[in-house]
């Protein structure tokens, strides 16, 4: 089951090597985005596009806010 | 979103996916760092100075008058043990009566702004409702310091 964190939570996860996805469109990306995000779209979130991703490894996805 | 995404990332065998459900508005707002087109956009965090005094609740007014004007500022931020803004002291406020508590004196609940809110057009809102400072803070409520118009006018002028 996936853990909801919050921003210290993100830090310390970010400080140990995890991988950051914004799943936001790209233009939103282009505009604003976390240090070292990549972006994958979460409507092109598939096996494929995950193939860059290590899955023993912490993932963190995020996007605009709650909603 | 994020949590559909945080989902669909276990489906695929991601066994340790974690969902930031506040997502990037909240990171921004803490001031936290941005890359992208707007990362170059002054924003009020930039001009937010933090040296503006701050007081606790239980303070004596005469005390925090004499250390305001030493300082040569003419308010105060009255705060709680972990910096969250409760309330604002003008220099009306700081010559009224030296034995009440500042959190009897302040104005409680004033208008704050959030860090990562663009500079220019902070500037734009205050010259329409003709206010001339605002209390800048984190998403929680934590001082970060006051920004003067003046300042965020000065500096997006240069810029254009």
């Amino acid at each position: 089951m996936p853990t909801t964190i919050f921003r210290n939570g993100v830090r310390e996860l970010m400080e140990e090597g995890a991988q950051l996805v914004d799943v936001l469109p790209p233009e939103e990306y282009g505009e604003a985005h976390l240090p070292g995000a990549i972006n994958i779209p979460l409507k092109e979130l598939n096996r494929e596009t995950t193939e860059q991703l290590r899955r023993d490894e912490p993932v963190i996805v995020y996007c605009y806010d709650y909603l | 979103m994020s949590p559909r995404a945080a989902w669909r990332l276990e489906g695929l065998g991601f066994s340790k996916a974690h969902d930031y459900a506040p997502g990037r508005v909240d990171w921004f707002a803490a001031g936290l760092p941005m890359e992208g087109g707007l990362a170059s956009v002054s924003t009020v965090g930039d001009m937010a100075r933090g040296d503006v005094p701050t007081c606790a609740p239980g303070e004596k007014v005469g005390e925090v008058r004499g250390r305001v004007r030493r300082t040569g500022w003419d308010r105060c931020v009255v705060v709680n043990e972990e910096r969250v803004v409760l309330g604002l002291l003008c220099e009306k406020d700081l010559t009224s009566d030296s034995e009440a508590t500042a959190e009897e004196a302040m104005r409680p609940g004033p208008t704050t702004v959030r860090l990562d809110t663009p500079a220019e057009k902070m500037a734009e809102r205050m010259r329409k409702r003709g206010t001339a400072s605002v209390l800048v803070t984190t998403p929680d409520g934590e001082l970060i310091g006051l920004m003067y118009r003046k300042d965020a006018e000065r500096v997006t002028a240069e810029q254009a």
